[in-house]
């Protein structure tokens, strides 16, 4: 996954970089599937290697950059890059490792049903307001997105309709 | 939780892509690729709540509503910075980062 | 005696110059000359009543007059550096004020018709009252600041009025050249004022001229430091010397006078005759106490020696000029040696103070009459248009006053017996011959020289060859001869004023009386020369030429001004621009300039530099970002963790 990672961010090509995503998504349903939260592996492929890796190439395809090659960044640029990034893991790791964690062990299979009612309850610890909230969101980006793609021709020719 | 594998590695695994993703974002030159890497980012921090939700807190599912939030979100994002960037390349007729650069000195 | 009424004689040309100076545009030409000429005319009056009020109605008290002093600390800096500002009446000062005023007075009548239609009219008067307001300062000085103060404005005066025809590049150049000569005198001037200072502890003028009756010394003490032999106060004082040999035009820093003729003819008869020349004799006059007490007189032998040399000079000089007005120059600068070599050769007590009072004599008669020449040069300037001798010739027929006035004048400058001239000349050989024999036998060569050059002159003018003009001359409307003849009586009676009376060194006054064998050589050595005159250049012959080409190679260098002002441009410009000024303003480019340059320079790199930081890129704020969250998270887990 991490090759996989490495290969897409530094691809010369636009077309591969987007398929080098697409595996590492898989393979992150991968770790999904492992862990046993299988609605969860299911969500991450459909909408992410799905929908999300569809629109991208949609998207390179709209602006006739798959057969470009693209430029990297000044070599002195990525190593310093590199650099910062490296410092930042070593920080990460450090506190990660020096934090105790309690593992509970455990192989609780959760099902479908279960999230499903989580979801959609009211009690207390239920995610009802949060789902509600985030069909709004939904809706508003679609919405957002078609305006923002529509472009001036569009309104022009719709004016004397609306 | 996987038998043979600790939190220690799966978090490992997760920080490394996320900084990946970080590299990704501050090196490459087309916003589409930007955009990649910012997929990247997120959903390193997915597997991150995922992960901490299934090893330390076994009985509740918090980890997981938040992570189907979050993918839900990250959708609407994309979809929205897919629709600038087309409509930016209609003004400017390239997604080089190089000729976003109106706003500096 | 009240003399408070009189800070109002410089202050009323002042208050012209500024009323003139503002409202330049606005007043019309001739209504400006009436003010200038009643402004002076009332400071004429006030001086003339203060003369009266001062010699007549006060008079003397114990025998001595004495010397008034009104004045105000204008600024202090410690217990011993004062600079004072006030008025001080005493003779020499009171009769200042009449020579200047009266002259002045004539000048400003005098322009009303030689500056008809002038494109400057006003400009002129303006520059006149603010020349006047200046002079009346120095005369009244009571330190030496003040006369300094008041000197540079003379100075200053004379630079505007010189180069009044600023169109003209020859009047622009002798303005600067003589603004920078008296600067350079001043240099010495001011040097020797700061030493008096240093040691003495004042500047005022009564404190340094007090003497010590009983012991016939000064009274001042200073500390008797010595400098390569000679006191300090002797160099201060010949340094003082120094700034007003600059404004007298002694030699060697006579250059700039005869170049001073390009300004207008009223300017040279009012500052270059009259007055501002006569500044330096009135300095050395003004501190002949100190002059004359000092480490035996020293400084005072430097002035007579510089004096007799220059008039002799001058004289010499004057001998073979074609500008009338230049002659008129060097004789002005030969006379002002005189004036100087009285000074030098007298003393202190009563009738040994011969010279000061023939000196101050002489100032006043020779005012009279050179002012008297030089408006008449001007009126005939004005009629012929033309500077220059061999362009006049037989003017008596068209310019009757002018003639006779001008003739008053040269007799009174050669010396004819009666006229104010020969009084004052006289005295002047008599102190001479007491004195110093060898500046007597000189004073009386350029006794016969001068009426020689002046006569050569009056001859070349208004006798001489019949000149066939293009424009017949005419003579000059009243507002220019009424001057003329004014100055004509006074140079004919003036002589009669018992000056000795009044002016004396000690200020005590003694009686003068006439050596009639001395006066005999003076008169004779006179009408001699005037004798060889009428044979050169009453009718036209070339009996001169014969004469000048027998001199040969004399006359050229005479005819050059022995190429004084060849030495003076050789060395400024091949030795102190090329090798002092030049690497100087070399370093200056290079060095200070780039520095400067330097750090605008840099200033333009670094922020060259820091403009990447807004590039209007996401990526790099987000990499600053990432960079900036990193090094802080360094720091607090390093800080949790001690």
């Amino acid at each position: 996954m991490i090759v996989f990672a490495i290969a897409s961010v530094t691809s010369k090509k636009m077309l591969r970089s987007v398929i080098y995503l697409l595996f590492v998504l898989c393979g992150i349903a991968g770790i999904y599937f492992l862990i046993d939260y299988n609605f969860l592996a299911a969500i991450q492929l459909t909408v992410y290697a799905g929908g999300i890796i569809v629109l991208i190439i949609f998207s390179v395809v709209l602006v006739h950059h798959i057969e470009m090659e693209l430029e990297l960044a000044k070599r002195s640029k990525q190593i310093l890059v590199a650099l910062a990034c490296l410092i930042g893991l070593g920080i990460f790791l450090t506190t990660i490792y020096a934090h105790p964690f309690n593992v509970v062990e455990n192989s609780v299979t959760t099902t479908t049903k279960d999230i499903g009612y989580g979801l959609l309850s009211y009690e207390t610890g239920g995610f009802i307001l949060p789902f509600e909230v985030i069909s709004v969101l939904l809706l508003a980006s679609m919405i957002g997105a078609i305006i923002i793609a529509k472009g001036k021709k569009l309104t022009d020719k719709n004016d004397t309709t609306l | 939780m996987i038998a043979g594998i600790s939190i220690y590695e799966i978090l490992t695994v997760t920080s490394i892509l996320f900084f990946i993703g970080i590299y990704g974002f501050i090196t490459r030159k087309n916003l589409i690729s930007i955009l990649m890497s910012v997929e990247l980012i997120l959903n390193a921090s997915v597997i991150n709540f995922v992960v901490i939700n299934k090893y330390l807190y076994p009985d509740m599912l918090q980890g997981v509503f938040f992570s189907i939030f979050i993918i839900a979100v990250a959708a609407a994002e994309t979809a929205l910075a897919v629709s600038i960037i087309i409509n930016l390349y209609r003004q400017i007729a390239s997604v080089e980062v190089k000729d976003t650069e109106i706003m500096k000195y | 005696m009240d003399v408070t009424y009189t800070i109002l004689i410089p202050l009323i040309p002042l208050a012209v110059f500024l009323l003139l100076g503002i409202f330049s545009q606005k007043i019309k030409p001739a209504v400006s000359g009436i003010i200038g000429v009643a402004g002076l005319s009332t400071s004429a009056l006030l001086s003339f009543y203060t003369a009266y009020q001062y010699f007549f109605v006060h008079g003397k008290v114990d025998g001595v007059y004495q010397a008034i002093v009104l004045k105000t600390t204008w600024m202090n800096f410690t217990d011993t550096l004062k600079i004072d500002m006030g008025v001080l009446i005493d003779p020499i000062s009171v009769m200042m004020l009449i020579v200047v005023s009266t002259v002045s007075l004539m000048v400003h009548i005098y322009s009303r018709g030689y500056m008809k239609g002038d494109d400057g009219y006003t400009r002129f008067f303006a520059f006149l009252s603010l020349f006047s307001f200046s002079m009346f300062g120095l005369v009244l000085a009571t330190n030496l600041f003040q006369i300094y103060i008041f000197w540079e404005l003379v100075g200053v005066s004379s630079f505007l009025l010189i180069g009044y025809y600023y169109t003209k590049p020859s009047a622009v150049s002798a303005a600067k050249k003589a603004f920078i000569v008296t600067r350079f005198a001043d240099l010495g001037f001011l040097i020797g004022i700061l030493i008096i200072g240093f040691y003495t502890g004042t500047f005022d003028f009564e404190t340094l001229n007090t003497v010590n009756h009983e012991t016939g010394e000064l009274a001042l003490n200073w500390a008797s430091t010595s400098f390569m032999g000679l006191s300090v106060i002797t160099w201060a004082l010949i340094l003082m010397f120094m700034g007003g040999a600059g404004k007298s035009a002694m030699f060697p820093l006579h250059i700039w006078l005869p170049d001073a003729m390009e300004g207008p003819t009223p300017v040279s008869a009012l500052i270059h005759a009259a007055t501002m020349v006569v500044a330096g004799v009135y300095l050395v006059a003004r501190l002949f106490p100190m002059f004359y007490f000092v480490e035996g007189g020293y400084a005072l032998n430097v002035v007579a020696y510089v004096g007799a040399f220059s008039s002799l000079f001058a004289a010499i000089i004057a001998l073979t000029q074609t500008d009338i007005k230049r002659v008129l120059a060097f004789s002005t600068m030969s006379q002002i040696g005189y004036m100087m070599l009285a000074l030098g050769v007298s003393k202190y007590e009563g009738h040994d103070g011969l010279g000061y009072m023939a000196s101050m004599f002489h100032l006043f008669t020779h005012a009279m009459f050179k002012a008297l020449l030089f408006l008449g040069a001007g009126s005939v300037i004005h009629a012929v248009h033309s500077n220059y001798l061999k362009d006049m010739g037989g003017l008596r027929k068209y310019m009757p006053i002018t003639n006779i006035t001008f003739l008053i004048a040269a007799l009174a400058i050669a010396g004819f017996p009666l006229t104010s001239g020969f009084f004052s000349k006289d005295e002047i050989l008599v102190a001479a011959f007491e004195h110093n024999k060898l500046i007597y036998f000189s004073s009386v060569l350029v006794a016969g020289l001068t009426a020689f050059y002046m006569f050569r002159l009056y001859f070349g003018i208004f006798w001489g060859k019949d000149t066939q003009y293009k424009h017949a001359p005419h003579e000059s409307p009243l507002s220019m001869t009424l001057p003329l003849m004014l100055l004509a009586l006074v140079s004919l009676f003036g002589g009669f004023i018992p000056f000795s009376k009044y002016i004396s060194a000690d200020r005590v006054g003694f009686e003068a009386h006439l050596n009639y064998p001395l006066a005999a050589v003076a008169v004779s050595v006179g009408l001699i020369g005037i004798a060889l005159a009428w044979a050169f250049y009453k009718k036209e012959n070339n009996l001169a030429d014969k004469f000048s080409n027998a001199f040969g190679v004399f006359y050229k260098w005479t005819y050059h001004k022995f190429y004084i002002d060849e030495v003076y441009l050789f060395v400024t410009k091949k030795i102190i621009f090329n090798l002092i000024a030049a690497p100087i303003a070399r370093f200056d480019k290079k060095y200070v300039d780039g520095t400067m340059e330097g750090i605008g320079n840099k200033t333009v790199v670094i922020s060259n530099k820091i403009k990447g930081l807004q590039s209007g890129r996401v990526q790099d704020y987000a990499f600053g970002f990432i960079a900036g969250v990193v090094v802080l998270a360094m720091v607090f887990i390093y800080l949790w963790t001690n």
